[in-house]
């Protein structure tokens, strides 16, 4: 009866431009690593800022340089602050790491589509990141860590390139310490006092106290590390529908209108960028698709 | 040939004399005329005037890579088959401007941009054209969101469709179920009828707009005659068809082949230009660009027109995900036949040729995709019987 109804109501009225930027002012930048910075931003005149899902992004503006999708990286139980963390790497990224604050940004968004936190409760969840793959993971952890009790085992496993790359440092710090949590954290090559593991983070997946059987994997990191987890994944037993990744594409829009994103038959910005490995499998057995 | 629904509703016949004021009413009601004009030996979109502005008595020849015009003594309006631009430059222009940014002490304000659409007529829309103008309104309005240039310019549109009197070579629109009869999303459809004793439209209304326009014109009912002579000129450009493409689970079909070796062939070929995305009255991609003026005073961002032929359309931080040119083929050609069912509910070909008639080097999907199903590594896809799916029985 209600699905019926839903059909028959009108489109949403589309009252605003989607290519149209609001305007944000940056109210603190703060370096996490050697090359990822995170900035807080509020929207400017007091306006409002919208609600995000953990997993969403938003398509930021540098004023003349250019426009790029990055996620939300703060908690989505927070509606005093926009953040985002960023890694420079290239031309908008390293403009936006010399802003400075009071300055403004454009902001599009939130888009896409989330981690389904909340609907899998009373699941195990195994948390796997590689790199600035924890900052689009690093919502969903918030809100899994709001709820705790509403959860089984949850894990984190972050991989990083040295000890000095290992994002939101005190923060993992904090979590293992207040919350039952399991967090390994793993680097690619150790440098001075580190003494964690080496090794990828696809290493880790074996060992790992998760129940496969009841257990919803979350996945965001380089597409390799991404292909290789889940095989990993799969190997211990969980379910492909249970394993969730964040995919990165190029993207000039954001809502499904350039074309740029696709991948497949996929439209990455509007049907992802958090999508069910059980609905990727097959492209990411193949190349340069 | 009969239409979609069994029943034919051709109504009224115009003159060729009389024909100067469908322009007139058209204009006096405020619409701009576009349609073909000659330019550069070649047939483009344009504003019109008058009748006297349409290419009349010429004839095209097309083929792989190759276009050539020809003026005959007929004193046909509408004799030539498309050109190389498609009726997508009025609804989704190649350069837009989104909007400009303002620069004030460490902050700037953007300034929306007015997109006033125009009143127009399209004047010789072709059924595949009218087919193509469809999928991307799925596209463009068929979304979460919106793209309101599109949407706005969209909502400002009367359209006259002109059923083909003649397929090209490069032609496959039976195959894509996209003409040569103009099936709906018309408000006036033509057949021009050109005898030895008489030149006239057989008119079609397709909508109310298009019903009160004809009411304001000079004709005259049609008689049955009249319609039967219309139906055999539809019916014989359908046999003429210039090309065919086996459209049967031809998802399917692509999606089993991602490796297959003519791929490599094609792309080999292939100079990885674009023109086949500028020319395709579907492709929809777009990039966008960022610039200053030398103050840095203001900003803008452009929307244009991208192909996914380049390397930066796929590019992210370590490279393109489609890098190598048979990738990009493959994209291309899965995207048109395969990727845009899933997508749209529907191919993204319409059978139009262009891509066909403008590739510098004459590749042509029609033999890519025959090639690929016909040494194709599941046996369930290899072609049955010649391979025609509209057979007109
Ligand atoms: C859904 C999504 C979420 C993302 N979240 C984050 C995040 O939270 N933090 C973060 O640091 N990075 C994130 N990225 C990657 C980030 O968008 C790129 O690092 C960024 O676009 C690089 O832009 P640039 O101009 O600095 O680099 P250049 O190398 O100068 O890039 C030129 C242009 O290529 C495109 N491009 C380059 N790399 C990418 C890429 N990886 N993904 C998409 N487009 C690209 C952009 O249009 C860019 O402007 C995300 C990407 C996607 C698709
Ligand atoms: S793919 Fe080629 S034939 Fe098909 S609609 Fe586009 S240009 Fe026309
Ligand atoms: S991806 Fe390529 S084929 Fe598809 S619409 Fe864009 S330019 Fe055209
Ligand atoms: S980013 Fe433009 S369609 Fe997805």
């Amino acid at each position: 009866m209600t699905a019926v109804m839903q059909a028959r109501l009108p489109a949403p009225a589309r009252l605003r431009d989607p290519m149209l930027p609001s305007l944000y002012r940056l109210e603190r930048l703060q370096w996490d690593t050697r090359d990822t910075f995170s900035m807080d931003l509020l929207p400017q005149n007091g306006a409002d800022m919208p609600a995000f899902k953990p997993g969403q992004f938003n398509m930021v503006y540098v004023y003349g340089v250019g426009e790029i999708p990055i996620s939300i990286s703060g908690d989505p139980g927070r509606r005093d602050v926009l953040i985002h963390t960023t890694r420079a790497v290239g031309t908008v990224t390293r403009a936006m790491s010399e802003m400075k604050v009071g300055d403004t940004l454009g902001i599009r968004g939130p888009f896409g589509t989330a981690w389904p936190v909340d609907a899998v409760r009373k699941h195990d969840v195994v948390i796997i990141a590689g790199g600035i793959g924890l900052a689009p993971l690093r919502p969903a952890m918030y809100r899994i860590l709001a709820t705790r009790e509403h959860f089984g085992r949850v894990v984190l496993l972050y991989g990083a390139r040295t000890p000095g790359d290992v994002l939101y440092r005190r923060e993992l710090k904090q979590w293992r310490s207040e919350f039952d949590l399991d967090v390994f954290v793993t680097v690619d090559r150790a440098t001075g006092s580190w003494r964690g593991s080496v090794g990828l983070v696809t290493q880790l997946i074996g060992r790992a106290p998760f129940d496969p059987l009841n257990t919803v994997a979350m996945v965001c990191g380089p597409e390799v590390m991404m292909r290789f987890t889940t095989l990993e994944l799969e190997k211990r037993g969980i379910d492909r529908n249970n394993i969730y990744i964040s995919f990165e594409r190029n993207m000039k829009c954001g809502v499904g209108l350039c074309g740029h994103c696709q991948f497949g038959s996929v439209f990455v910005c509007k049907e992802g960028p958090v999508l069910r490995y059980s609905q990727m499998q097959h492209l990411l057995s193949k190349w340069e698709i | 040939m009969r239409a979609k629904n069994g029943k034919v509703s051709t109504r009224a016949v115009i003159d060729r004399q009389d024909f100067q004021q469908l322009f007139d009413h058209l204009s006096a009601q405020g619409y701009q005329l576009v349609g073909p004009r000659l330019r550069d030996n070649a047939i483009v979109y344009d504003e019109l005037s008058a009748v006297t502005d349409l290419p009349i008595g010429y004839v095209d020849e097309q083929e792989k890579g190759s276009y050539r015009l020809t003026k005959t003594a007929q004193p046909t309006l509408f004799g030539y088959g498309l050109g190389p631009q498609s009726w997508k430059k009025y609804l989704f222009p190649p350069v837009v401007r989104l909007w400009q940014a303002q620069r004030h002490n460490g902050g700037f304000d953007v300034i929306p941009e007015d997109h006033e659409p125009r009143l127009l007529a399209l004047i010789g829309v072709r059924p595949c054209e009218l087919k193509a103008i469809a999928i991307q309104d799925r596209v463009f309005m068929g979304g979460a969101y919106a793209d309101p240039i599109y949407q706005a310019q969209r909502e400002q549109l009367f359209i006259v469709a002109v059923n083909c009197g003649k397929a090209g070579a490069t032609c496959f629109c039976t195959s894509m179920d996209a003409g040569p009869r103009a099936a709906s999303g018309y408000d006036l459809a033509l057949t021009e009828i050109l005898e030895a004793n008489r030149h006239i439209f057989l008119v079609d209304a397709g909508s109310e707009k298009g019903e009160a326009v004809l009411r304001t014109i000079p004709q005259r009912p049609a008689t049955d005659l009249d319609i039967a002579a219309g139906e055999r000129i539809i019916a014989q450009t359908a046999e003429q068809m210039g090309r065919v493409l086996d459209t049967n689970r031809i998802k399917e079909m692509l999606y089993a082949n991602y490796e297959h070796a003519r791929w490599d062939q094609v792309a080999a070929r292939c100079l990885m230009c674009g023109n086949c995305t500028q020319v395709c009255p579907t492709c929809f991609c777009t990039t966008v660009e960022d610039v200053t003026d030398l103050s840095a005073a203001t900003a803008e961002r452009r929307r244009v027109w991208d192909t996914c032929f380049s390397l930066d359309f796929s590019y992210i931080v370590g490279g393109s995900v489609r890098a190598s040119p048979k990738a990009r083929y493959r994209q291309w050609m899965m995207h048109k036949l395969a990727t845009w069912i899933d997508q749209f509910g529907s191919s993204g070909c319409v059978g139009c040729g262009r891509c066909i008639t403008w590739c510098p080097v004459g590749i042509d999907i029609t033999e890519e995709a025959r090639a690929i199903r016909s040494d194709s590594e599941d046996k369930r896809f290899t072609p049955a019987t010649g391979g025609r799916k509209h057979e007109h029985a």
